[in-house]
């Protein structure tokens, strides 16, 4: 188990900028840093690796203590015996892929480091790439060198900084399958950072949510990133449509409350809150949550059914975002193939269809 | 040509370079890394020989080196004889002289160093020197080379220190820049002609070897 309560603040010409503030516990297996960039993420691994120093607090893993302010212990990154793959990977670009492997090898005896070698590169499938220099290799090839040079020295931590961004989504399952192979037979905690919620969804363990340099939520991904409490964690977690309202009507019997958002123009159903009648909160709604119908839709369980005209169509990549005006702008995602069945142009008159359970107030901060 | 004075002024380039080299690797180092406010100070002294005549330079170096200086009366209970007007004076003030242009390039290309090479390092365990002698120096290498040819280059150029303390005593002090000035005063222009071509040429093909090397490190030309 690793435990960290830390606080330590920066400073930006001389003006306090950011706080990281962190009370965590971490048990051994995956657990995911979600956050949007700027939250602190990778700080908190870089105290954790030894490379920042807390202003207050611990950090122990078990009976072990890596710092502790009031004693004033702090071990250096060289004694903590921490796997860290870094958000740039930092492979040395001067040594070839045996050598950045084995670099952390250099107190080992000749047998026992090749043995080490040996099954690592064979478990993370870059036997072949042994001569290579990192200039040489795919984005996905480094990845897989950058995580055999932080788990061949047997860590007793992971601290995985966004370790396979850019990658697609078969590779990234791949890779993900050695790290867990990996993993089982070894039992430490892993602290995996992301910013992407598929990549959340393909590890499915614990999340961390962080926002602004202090955790605020964690738990299960579906109970953290289906419905977030905070609109920054909203934002972050892919919640494109974000609007402020004001709590028009509570209605107890049906379950939900009467919300008009922004400009009066709109209004929605959502669940019952403990929101007041006239206060004002933010309400989020996932892009891919909302159906789009080019006729007003009758005999539907859905209670939010708005009118709007589409203002502008962009395909990026698998998917295609509309903004639709109904009185607010609301981003909704559909398909290509629903664009050229229900014969999307900008200009079209279209209906929205929300459920009242997409619907997630949020608190603004 | 004075053969003499070419291979006193290559002796004391490659002397000079050599020692400078020792000196600004670990100087060069805590510059580029220290986190103390105050390395501006010593970063000025450094960079002192860069805009200081060398007369003012050459001025307080031969007080030092004189019998009166502490350096000169060290030396001097040392071995007996004074430090000025000794090729061993003319190290001592070169290696002033020289400094920013073994230090300068060397903090440039430390400082341009990604520090997540060196997170990495320490993160595997790696200590200081492992991380010096396996990482930062191959890395930083065609600083090294710029270091130690421009110092190399600069020494062999240098006049106006080399003539307050050392002065003008053939096969000791005699370098060839204060040759070319003594064969210029003499009007033997053909003499100054052909070891003038010649130090040309050196500083040329040096030049040439530093900025082929790498024209991203230190530079007196923008970033191209």
């Amino acid at each position: 188990m690793l435990s960290v309560h830390i606080r330590r603040q920066f400073r930006a010409a001389g003006k306090p900028s950011f706080q990281l503030k962190i009370s965590e516990e971490f048990s051994p297996g995956f657990t995911v840093l979600f956050g949007p960039s700027g939250a602190g993420k990778s700080t908190l691994l870089d105290c954790i690796a030894g490379l920042v120093k807390p202003d207050e607090g611990w950090i122990k893993l078990g009976g072990e203590i890596f710092f502790d302010a009031e004693k004033g212990i702090f071990l250096p990154p060289q004694k903590r015996g921490i796997g860290y793959v870094f958000q740039s990977l930092a492979l040395f670009p001067h040594l070839s892929v045996e050598e950045n492997v084995g670099y952390g090898l250099s107190g080992a005896a000749d047998s026992e480091r090749s043995e080490l070698m040996d099954r690592v590169l064979t478990a993370f499938h870059i036997r072949g790439l042994r001569r290579r220099k990192p200039g040489e290799l795919s984005g996905g090839e480094k990845q897989r060198v950058a995580l055999a040079r932080s788990v061949v020295t047997e860590p007793r931590i992971l601290l995985l900084d966004e370790p396979l961004t850019g990658l697609d989504g078969g590779l990234r399952q791949a890779i993900l399958e050695d790290l867990r192979d990996w993993n089982a037979a070894r039992p430490i905690p892993i602290l995996y950072v992301t910013h992407n919620r598929e990549e959340v969804d393909a590890i499915g363990d614990r999340v961390v949510a962080m926002i602004g340099g202090h955790v605020s939520e964690s738990g299960m991904p579906r109970a953290v990133l289906d419905a977030p409490r905070t609109a920054a964690l909203a934002r972050a977690a892919g919640f494109e449509n974000l609007h402020q309202g004001r709590v028009l009507e509570q209605r107890p019997a049906d379950g939900v409350m009467r919300v008009a958002l922004d400009s009066n123009h709109c209004e929605l159903e959502i669940p019952l809150g403990s929101a007041q009648r006239g206060e004002s909160v933010q309400v989020a709604i996932r892009a891919g949550d909302i159906l789009l119908a080019t006729q007003a839709p009758q005999g539907l369980s859905a209670r939010n059914i708005l009118p709007g005209r589409v203002e502008s169509i962009e395909t990026r990549g698998a998917i295609v975002v509309v903004v639709v005006n109904a009185g607010v702008r609301f981003t909704v995602h559909v398909t290509p193939g629903a664009v050229r069945s229900l014969q999307l142009v900008p200009g079209l008159t279209v209906w929205l269809v929300v459920k009242t359970h997409s619907c997630h107030v949020v608190t603004p901060q | 040509m004075n053969v003499e004075a070419i291979v006193l002024s290559l002796r004391l380039a490659c002397t000079v370079s050599a020692i400078l080299l020792v000196v600004s690797l670990p100087l060069a180092y805590w510059l580029a890394f220290t986190t103390w406010r105050g390395k501006f100070l010593l970063e000025s002294v450094v960079a002192l020989p860069l805009v200081l005549p060398p007369t003012v330079l050459g001025f307080y170096a031969l007080i030092a080196l004189g019998p009166h200086g502490a350096l000169g009366r060290f030396w001097q209970s040392l071995f007996g004889h004074p430090l000025a007007f000794t090729f061993a004076g003319l190290v001592f003030a070169s290696l002033l002289y020289s400094l920013p242009f073994a230090v300068q390039p060397l903090v440039a290309s430390f400082e341009s160093l990604d520090r997540r090479l060196l997170d990495a390092s320490s993160v595997l365990g790696a200590s200081r020197a492992r991380a010096f002698f396996r990482i930062i120096l191959p890395l930083a290498w065609p600083g090294v080379i710029t270091a130690v040819v421009l110092s190399f280059a600069h020494t062999l150029g240098e006049f106006g220190v080399v003539l307050m303390v050392g002065g003008n005593l053939p096969g000791i002090t005699r370098t060839v820049s204060i040759d070319i000035y003594d064969r210029v005063q003499a009007l033997d222009y053909r003499g100054a002609h052909q070891t003038a071509l010649l130090l040309l040429l050196i500083s040329f093909v040096v030049l040439s070897v530093v900025y082929g090397v790498n024209r991203r490190i230190w530079s007196p030309w923008p970033n191209r």
